[in-house]
């Protein structure tokens, strides 16, 4: 597209000694054309529109009012913000701010919210889900009774059961107890039930849910148990013990006539201390928190994977980076020859995906089939997987294998960008080569790395990849809890606490594990990203 | 207008990720709209299954929709990942209506309030009463259960014969008698420890891991601690890394595989889903039950597949027909079978696929074995057991390692 602002007709761009227009409002806000630009922008917002709109419909039908809410306001934002001219600025920053919104803001407070509750096993849902649970599972069939032929009948928008019981027709709703309403001869089930009205199959279809909630008494005692339906076709005698009072909060079982209440634990406990098997989600303050750094079970582990985590960050960074810059010094030395080809073998490992190098040198650290021991411990049999410290150091080294190549390129780039007369003035005043290294060079250099130095400490501070498929953070502490191990760092064990794989899931402790990294990880960065204002007094 | 072209398509990004999130609730909210439209063809079904069994599932749900005009949507997942999801998106009303499952989901399940009780109807005499009685929680029945498995001791035929040994000791000596490298491999997961392989030779000491009642249900006693549960530790001693050597954390699955299927090792422990891997290189096997090292019967653990319905589906009519009407046919329970081989629960179909050898090993060691233990309980112990048991076969001392691990899994069962 030669033209694609459509600009052209109204405004050509001022030579620099045009006098005539001054341009005191921005290009943007002059031009109000309806060219090819307008279509565009007209187009790919009637997308926007469409999307928006399909987001705030499923929304809606999903009940999720704070996506919906979310999703109107960044809706009609878009629009206000393209369509009026009042904004210009906001056409750069709008999509960055979503974004920010959406992946930032949004993650992190809902993060926060789960870190104050006891989302985990045995407590996902509502308190009416646990009470519907409770009454589900105190519901049980009468153990002799018969699986009868059963219609599903209607009389006067009141829905009931009819089946042939012993040549009799019997039939009843929620409010009339079973009773004979005629005789038949078949024992399939009634076709005409007299005083009702018989439900073809579709339309016991759409009124199902209705229909799997009926319960017809079979007499007046409500002891004898009630029929009820769960495939539409037969009914059977039940007698429920659990009953649910939504007013008072309390789950009563009507054989025992133990009272359950709802606790602000999120369970219905009785009055001697027996609670239900399903809980619901509540708000428990810094319950997580406190348990974090009070409950001597996780207490002895987690200091165990933060300390190795600090180590395994910051070692994660500077023995690699160490390395590439040895190495990069040295292959920058224009007296090697092959160097081209030297540096790009160097980089291979770079090259590999990080799972398939985790998942091979786990195997080849295998203490009895694994190369390492057989081609340089001549066979020993060193237990690389299985001893704590030994499986540290095998971890890093991986690590510092598949990364030094990074560094090496920023490096070898830093390196190279260096200014020349710099270093050529320093010569000429006498400086020796070492001299020239540590006066000039790693200055330099260290400016020019020192954010990507940061960077690495907190991405290796969160580098799950590597401990995970190496050995899943292994080998295990002796009894403790969620299988934390001795190369775990707090990530994977925020992994191993959440239950995401297998076990006992405890999503509101992983949060606010994840809470406490997170805000470690963040001062962490603050403080070396203003240390290394000072390394930039050199420039 | 150019600069802007990125910011839409970030914009365009996140709207559709809305669009997303909301989504996934399509299915429910059509049958909300029945209400007022008597017609069962709104009716949409959603059933979790995992890639295996998808083609069978398919096959039923055909019938379904030509006879009911009802639809279904089948999802494929993760295996590992059922379990989890259906738990969290359950709750939210974003979960399926109906979902593949292993027993053992069973007690989380409950505990969590995510699956509805099962009337299983006519069905019920059709299926192998474990399967049923691996279904059911505190005398209910959650789930139509359709398939079992369970692990045996498979044999290198050209090495070691057909026989089955009747202990561990025979099996070692007819082992090594055989000239193989290795008598006998086993899966240790590496350093993370395999208790659910090792669990036929826990059992043949007498020490199961929770005490069953009367019923034959679990109950929350561990069952691993006092002689019964030292003795196995101490025999698990003998034969680590430090003993023997038969036993060693350096095994892990593949190598297993490969060890036994190179024909290095003549006797191994595995089930039904290895079979391929185990003969890819031409070892003829034969399937046998597990040996016993302590003098008792040794029990593996037998797990049943089947499928749950959600307490939260809007369907559960619709649902209870399409498990007891359209998979408890005959011709579905085959289509499952030969879609995943696993031993049919199915009656009629076990019989028929029994004429198989590699089936009967199976099933007879399926028949010495002891369901399972689904209770929300057996969550705390799997991480302990597995460690204590790595730890003995490394060469910690048996009896107070496995006292500690007896007392920690108490601790956390409360």
């Amino acid at each position: 597209m030669t033209n694609p602002q459509g600009t052209t007709l109204e405004a050509a761009p001022p030579s620099p000694t045009d006098p005539q227009p001054p341009l005191s409002e921005p290009h943007g806000r002059r031009w109000n054309g309806l060219g090819w630009g307008f279509l565009v922008k007209l187009a790919i917002m009637a997308v926007i529109n469409a999307f928006g709109v399909m987001g705030i419909i499923a929304a809606f039908q999903a009940e999720a009012w704070l996506i919906l809410g979310a999703a109107v306001l960044l809706l009609v934002a878009a629009d206000l913000v393209y369509f009026t001219k009042k904004a210009l600025p906001l056409k750069y920053l709008l999509p960055g701010l979503a974004f920010l919104l959406i992946f930032q803001v949004f993650v992190f407070a809902y993060t926060a919210y789960i870190a104050f509750t006891n989302y985990g096993s045995g407590h996902v849902g509502s308190m009416e889900q646990a009470a519907q649970a409770a009454v589900i599972q105190g519901e049980r069939r009468v153990d002799d009774s018969p699986r009868f032929p059963l219609s599903i009948v209607e009389r006067g928008g009141e829905y009931g059961l009819a089946i042939v019981d012993d040549g009799e027709i019997k039939a009843g709703s929620a409010d009339q107890v079973l009773e004979v309403v005629g005789q038949t001869d078949s024992t399939s089930a009634p076709k005409e039930v007299p005083g009702w009205n018989v439900l073809t199959i579709n339309q016991v279809l759409a009124v199902q849910s209705e229909i799997t909630s009926l319960r017809v008494p079979i007499s007046d005692d409500p002891n004898d148990g009630s029929l009820r339906t769960r495939d539409g076709t037969t009914a059977s005698v039940y007698l429920s013990t659990m009953v649910w009072d939504a007013d008072a909060q309390t789950v009563t079982d009507t054989t025992s006539g133990t009272v359950y209440h709802a606790t602000d634990r999120g369970l219905f406990t009785s009055d001697d201390g027996q609670s239900l098997t399903t809980g619901w989600v509540v708000n428990v303050g810094f319950a997580n928190f406190v348990q974090l750094f009070t409950d001597p079970t996780m207490l002895e582990p987690l200091a165990l994977v933060t300390v190795w985590t600090f180590a395994w960050a910051f070692l994660s960074v500077a023995v690699p980076f160490a390395l590439g810059l040895v190495l990069a010094i040295i292959y920058n030395d224009e007296r090697i020859r092959g160097r081209k080809i030297l540096r790009t073998l160097f980089i291979l490992p770079y090259a590999f995906p990080a799972f398939m190098s985790a998942l091979l040198w786990s195997g080849m650290f295998n203490a009895e089939f694994g190369v390492v021991n057989q081609l340089f411990f001549g066979g020993a049999s060193i237990d690389w997987l299985g001893d704590p410290w030994l499986a540290r150091g095998a971890v890093l080294f991986v690590n510092v294998w598949l990364t030094f190549p990074y560094f090496f390129l920023v490096c070898t780039g830093a390196i190279q960008a260096l200014p020349a007369d710099a270093l050529e003035a320093a010569s000429i005043d006498g400086a020796g080569r070492f001299r020239q290294l540590r006066s000039i060079i790693l200055p330099l250099v260290f400016v020019a790395t020192a954010p990507l130095l940061i960077s690495s400490f907190a991405f290796s501070f969160n580098n799950f990849t590597i401990i995970y498929l190496f050995n899943s953070g292994g080998p295990t502490i002796p009894g403790a809890p969620y299988t934390l191990g001795y190369t775990d760092i707090l990530i994977s064990a925020i992994w191993d606490i959440s239950g995401v794989n297998g076990g006992r899931a405890n999503y509101g402790l992983a949060s606010a594990l994840s809470i406490i990294v997170f805000i470690v990880v963040a001062a962490i960065s603050a403080l070396a990203f203003r240390q290394t204002k000072k390394l930039e007094e050199y420039q | 207008m150019r600069k802007m072209g990125i910011g839409i398509a970030a914009l365009a990004t996140s709207t559709l990720l809305l669009a997303g999130c909301g989504g996934s609730s399509t299915p429910t909210d059509t049958d909300s709209e029945t209400d007022e439209a008597i017609d069962a063809s709104g009716v949409t079904l959603t059933i979790w299954t995992d890639a295996n069994r998808a083609p069978a599932i398919e096959a039923a749900a055909k019938t379904f929709e030509e006879e009911t005009g009802g639809k279904i949507d089948l999802v494929q997942k993760n295996f590992e990942d059922i379990r989890a999801d259906f738990i969290n998106q359950v709750p939210t009303g974003n979960g399926p209506d109906i979902t593949v499952g292993a027993h053992d989901f069973l007690g989380s399940f409950v505990e969590a309030g995510v699956i509805d009780t099962v009337d299983l109807g006519d069905a019920a005499d059709q299926l192998e009463q474990v399967a049923i009685d691996a279904f059911t929680y505190d005398g209910q029945v959650y789930g139509f259960p359709y398939a079992l498995e369970s692990i045996a001791l498979i044999q290198n035929t050209d090495l070691v014969g057909e026989d089955a040994p009747a202990t561990w000791d025979d099996m070692i000596a007819a082992g090594t008698e055989s000239g193989a490298e290795r008598p006998f491999v086993i899966n240790t997961a590496g350093q993370t420890g395999d208790a659910y392989t090792m669990y036929g030779f826990q059992t043949s000491f007498g020490a199961p891991v929770f005490v069953q009642d009367a019923s034959g249900s679990y109950t929350s006693e561990v069952g691993m601690g006092g002689d019964a549960g030292t003795a196995f530790a101490e025999w698990l001693g003998e034969n680590g890394e430090t003993g023997t050597g038969y036993i060693s954390t350096t095994i892990d699955y593949d190598i297993n595989n490969e060890l036994f299927a190179s024909g290095k090792a003549a006797y191994t422990i595995q089930g039904p889903w290895a079979i391929e891997t185990l003969t890819a290189q031409g070892v003829n096997i034969k399937v046998n039950p597990i040996p016993s090292a302590g003098g008792e019967t040794a029990a593996p653990f037998v797990g049943v597949q089947g499928f749950y319905v959600s307490s939260q589906s809007a369907n559960a009519l619709v649902a209870q027909q399409f498990l007891t009407h359209y998979l408890a046919t005959d011709e579905a329970q085959q289509a499952l079978y030969d879609a995943d081989p696993r031993l049919p629960a199915w009656k009629s179909v076990a019989e028929k696929v029994a004429d198989d050898p590699v089936v009967a090993g199976f099933l007879a060691s399926a028949a010495n074995g002891v369901p399972q233990p689904s209770i929300p309980e057996m969550g705390s112990v799997w991480e302990l057991w597995n460690t204590a048991q790595v730890q003995i076969i490394k060469g910690a001392d048996p009896a107070s390692t496995w006292t500690t691990m007896v007392s920690d899994v108490e601790s956390a069962i409360g």
